[in-house]
């Protein structure tokens, strides 16, 4: 065993995974060898076409047993894609494989968990592995770890080597026959396909997947033709009510409305908050009312942003629409507004989640960012996140991007409330540690605002909202507070195997999840 | 104190718990938890429950708890409420300091 | 618990039937919280919303608020057992709703001297906010609000009033203006607080606004509030400004000098200070200080 700087215990060994401990927001560097591409040259084929049927399209890939294969995530719980591939490599009797999807969002009917029972699948990585599989991967369903990685460590480990794929199945919501592909539109459209160029043009095979075959050639275009091998045609890629749910109204929850709020209100207190500004909000309940409050405080003041980040959401496109935003940057569409938006402003931008997250580019937007609003599952006195694991030990979340926004981002501020129901959400020590606590710079809850003494910018956020009458707190006293009112929860209990590893976004180890006791 | 009917007080509401009382006469009590919050607070509960059941004196109870959550004050204030509806009393307020 | 100097600018309800919005009011910035047994309480389920406020008042009360029970109507079969849960729970104050009369307020001051007695309580450390909610209780405002030592502040209720007066309930609120001076009125005379009635439409913050000027420029001390979304607003009218808190400071400033001078008339910028705006100054420092504003040197 061996303990990380977080003082957390890692095994040195989990399996095939080979622990390196973290040391240190900005402790891992990026190494000195060339990035990493299983892509090869290949004579371009004159004229004809790509298209194939799914089954074909996998053996013309060549994949066999114990090969890796990855997807992306961006047709959310919609998503009919991965099922329909798992199932047509389980019926060629294709075993073993390595499965690494950007994210697993809970699929049903088959789930992935069928999938690993069979012997389909054997390894996992992802962002996020919430639902039916992060329930049954925490109750020890996987001989190997599973292992969980920031949105900007993917694209890092595929560049460095840690994550090989032999072949990328891409959905598309529009393709042609040559192999170009977008979300952008088509009935399931799903707007940016961010989380897919990495693997478009890392894969040693890329086969897109499409429902909506269009005249050649496609445009406007996102992956190119030039990384495509195959184009299969499916007759259904999603449950378009899913991809493209409407609109999320902001929530009514006067508590949720209190904590977006007071979000709005320390960035707007802050001396960043100027001509030019950038931010990041996401998609959660608070996080769109916090939205809504910043496009607010914005007009009040008359002050616009340069960019807006991230996930995207009908409430940001309102902010660009009334000229409040300049760039939208936008590497995810969480809704159908977001979806279509792209098509129709030039500065509405589909970007790669590298370009977006990855923390060993010469450039990534984040590190551009002043303010990035995160949600949380659990917040420890020394300001460190969980956003993986409930209290009851359940998969309740995935890492997504909020380690690396609160690494790059001036202020991070993460909200949430000090209690949800009897669940305490402030807490002595975090039971699953993702984001470390010295990249967080406020926490903001119903009950006040708790400032990280440890975060850079402390003294001057500290004297900026010294001016407001906005309550500063301890976070020592949020916790006690959440106690007084919920008890001493017992401890979850847990085996001595380690079912997850949680990678920091420089490929080091910042904790593991063991087998939890049922 | 005894038991005389089926009584029950609270809802299925978030931060709310429901407590169904049943007499049992001569067999003790006998409690059926089902909580959101089972995993963190059991004993807690369990704790809370036999508690208010002896403030009252009574020995025989079927309690069915469905719990969404409430804080252990809600979970006292609801037992007392179903046992004074189901031993049909109302609730002596001069005993209380 | 809080002083009788502690700001009222807010009251917020909250149902007695609850449990999730009992335990998310704590959180906002209403100045005073009055938990309720009367109109949001099922008739059902009055027993059990008086064992759930008592437990809360009395084992969880809320730090840093004014904490009130609302109890059933001085007629209802419930009040009786409300006040001795009530008592007991030792909250701030006792709401009672719709008072027509000082005989009412009497009757029922003496059964919370009885409880605080059987009780170890205090005696007197209960006090009492009586809801003027009809024509008869405007009628007596001033008796009322004299009929004990332990009345603290008198609320108007503007939608009963109404409903009694025949009059149509209406955002300008005229029909409510002679009732808004009357309480006023009756609470200068006796020393009491006055507290303005409800602005129904929580969607409508413009109409909350100038609703809200209307009953601080009357000169209210409180409002009581429908929804968490208008406590940030209500306090606002009660909390001084920046210019307020100056410009008292300035004035304090120049008496305090005249008086050094031994000056006979006190002026500043051009203007002659009188007792009244003597007192104003020393009322918007007390509503700043107790809103927890830092006064420093006036800028």
């Amino acid at each position: 065993m061996v303990k990380n700087c977080m003082g957390r215990e890692l095994p040195e060994q989990v399996g095939f995974y080979k622990v390196k401990p973290y040391m240190g927001p900005f402790a891992g560097k990026p190494g000195d060898q060339p990035v990493v591409s299983r892509r090869k040259p290949e004579r371009s084929p004159q004229g004809g076409s790509k298209v194939k049927t799914l089954e074909e399209a996998i053996v013309a890939s060549g994949l066999k047993d114990g090969m890796s294969i990855s997807f992306h995530h961006c047709f959310r719980e919609g998503d009919m894609v991965i099922s329909q591939v798992l199932t047509a490599i389980r019926k060629l009797g294709i075993k073993n494989l390595s499965f690494n999807p950007s994210a697993v969002v809970n699929i049903k009917n088959p789930s992935i968990v069928d999938f690993v029972k069979d012997g389909t699948i054997s390894r996992i990585s992802a962002s996020g592995i919430r639902g039916e599989l992060g329930d049954a991967v925490l109750a020890g369903l996987m001989d190997e770890p599973v292992v969980l990685r920031p949105h900007g460590a993917r694209p890092r480990a595929i560049e460095a080597g840690e994550v090989s794929i032999d072949v990328a199945f891409i959905g598309a919501s529009a393709a042609d026959e040559y192999g170009n592909a977008t979300g952008q539109i088509g009935p399931n459209a799903c707007g940016s396909l961010g989380y897919a160029f990495i693997d478009a043009t890392s894969a040693g095979k890329v086969v897109i997947v499409t429902d909506n075959l269009v005249d050649f050639p496609l445009a406007p275009v996102s992956i190119s033709q030039m990384y495509v091998d195959h184009v299969a045609v499916v007759e259904k890629i999603g449950d378009s009510d899913k991809i493209g749910a409407g609109a999320a109204r902001m929530t009514k929850n006067p508590r949720d409305l209190l904590i977006a709020e007071r979000s709005a209100d320390l960035i707007a207190a802050s001396r960043l908050f100027k001509e030019g500004f950038s931010f990041q909000t996401g998609a959660g309940a608070i996080s769109i009312a916090a939205t809504i409050y910043l496009s607010e405080r914005m007009e009040e003041r008359g002050i616009k942003a340069s960019f807006a980040l991230g996930g995207m959401t009908a409430n940001i496109i309102d902010m660009f629409r009334k000229g409040q935003v300049r760039v939208l940057e936008c590497s995810q569409s969480f809704d159908a507004v977001a979806a279509r938006a792209i098509v129709e402003d030039p500065n509405i931008l589909e970007i790669d989640n590298a370009l977006y997250a990855n923390p060993f580019t010469k450039g990534s937007l984040l590190s551009k960012l002043n303010f990035g609003v995160l949600a949380a599952l659990e917040v420890d006195t020394d300001f460190n996140v969980n956003i993986l694991t409930g209290s009851s030990g359940e998969m309740m979340g995935g890492l997504g991007g909020g380690p690396d926004v609160a690494t790059d981002a001036d202020i991070s501020i993460v909200t949430l409330p000090v209690v949800r129901g009897r669940t305490p959400s402030i807490v002595k020590r975090v039971f699953t540690l993702c984001t470390p606590g010295d990249t967080i710079a406020a926490v903001v809850t119903e009950a006040g605002i708790a400032l990280n003494p440890k975060h850079r910018y402390y003294a001057e956020l500290k004297e900026d909202l010294e001016k407001t009458n906005l309550k500063l707190v301890s976070i020592e006293y949020l916790q006690q507070l959440a106690e007084s009112m919920t008890g001493v929860p017992e401890p979850i209990e847990t085996t001595d195997k380690v079912v997850c590893i949680v990678e920091y976004r420089d490929g080091t180890v910042i904790d593991v999840i063991h087998q939890i006791k049922k | 104190m005894q038991l005389k009917k089926p009584a029950v007080v609270g809802t299925l509401e978030s931060c709310d718990v429901q407590i169904t009382l049943f007499p049992n006469p001569g067999k003790g009590v006998e409690i059926n938890l089902d909580s959101i919050v089972k995993v963190m607070f059991e004993k807690s509960i369990l704790q809370t429950v036999r508690e208010e059941l002896e403030k009252f004196q009574i020995s025989d109870a079927i309690v069915q708890i469905n719990d969404k959550g409430a804080f252990d004050w809600v979970i006292r204030a609801r037992m007392q409420a179903a046992i004074c509806r189901s031993a049909e009393v109302a609730f002596d307020w001069k005993g209380v300091s | 618990m809080a002083g009788k100097t502690a700001l009222k600018r807010t009251s917020l309800y909250v149902s007695g039937s609850s449990p999730v919005n009992m335990s998310q009011a704590i959180f906002y910035n209403e100045d005073c919280l009055v938990y309720d047994l009367e109109d949001s309480v099922p008739i059902a389920e009055k027993d059990a919303a008086r064992f759930l406020v008592y437990n809360t008042v009395r084992y969880h009360r809320p730090k840093d608020k004014y904490v009130l029970i609302r109890v059933n109507g001085i007629y209802s079969e419930f009040l009786d057992d409300d006040l001795e849960a009530a008592v007991r729970a030792r909250p701030d104050a006792i709401r009672i709703p719709k008072v027509e009369s000082a005989a009412e307020v009497e009757r029922i001051a003496k059964r919370i001297t009885e409880i605080e007695q059987e009780a170890g309580i205090e005696v007197g450390s209960t006090k009492l906010w009586c809801n003027i909610e009809s024509y008869p209780g405007v009628l007596n405002a001033e008796a009322i609000a004299k009929a004990d030592e332990r009345v603290e502040a008198l609320a108007l209720g503007a939608e009963d009033f109404t409903a009694s007066m025949k009059a149509t309930r209406t955002k300008p609120g005229w029909e409510i203006f002679y009732a808004r001076n009357a309480v006023l009125m009756a609470c200068r005379s006796a020393g009491v607080e006055a507290l303005d009635a409800v602005f129904s439409d929580i969607n409508d913050m413009e109409g909350l606004r100038a609703d809200t000027t209307l009953t601080k420029n009357l000169g209210f001390d409180g409002k009581t509030v429908v929804h968490p979304r208008q406590i940030d607003i209500v306090n606002s009218y009660f909390t001084p400004s920046k210019k307020e808190i100056n410009y008292a400071l300035r004035v304090l400033a120049a008496v305090e000098e005249g008086k050094k001078l031994n000056k006979g008339a006190i002026t500043l910028d051009g203007s002659m200070i009188d007792k009244p705006m003597e007192l104003r100054a020393l009322t918007t420092l007390a509503q700043a200080e107790a809103a927890g504003i830092k006064i420093g040197g006036a800028e």
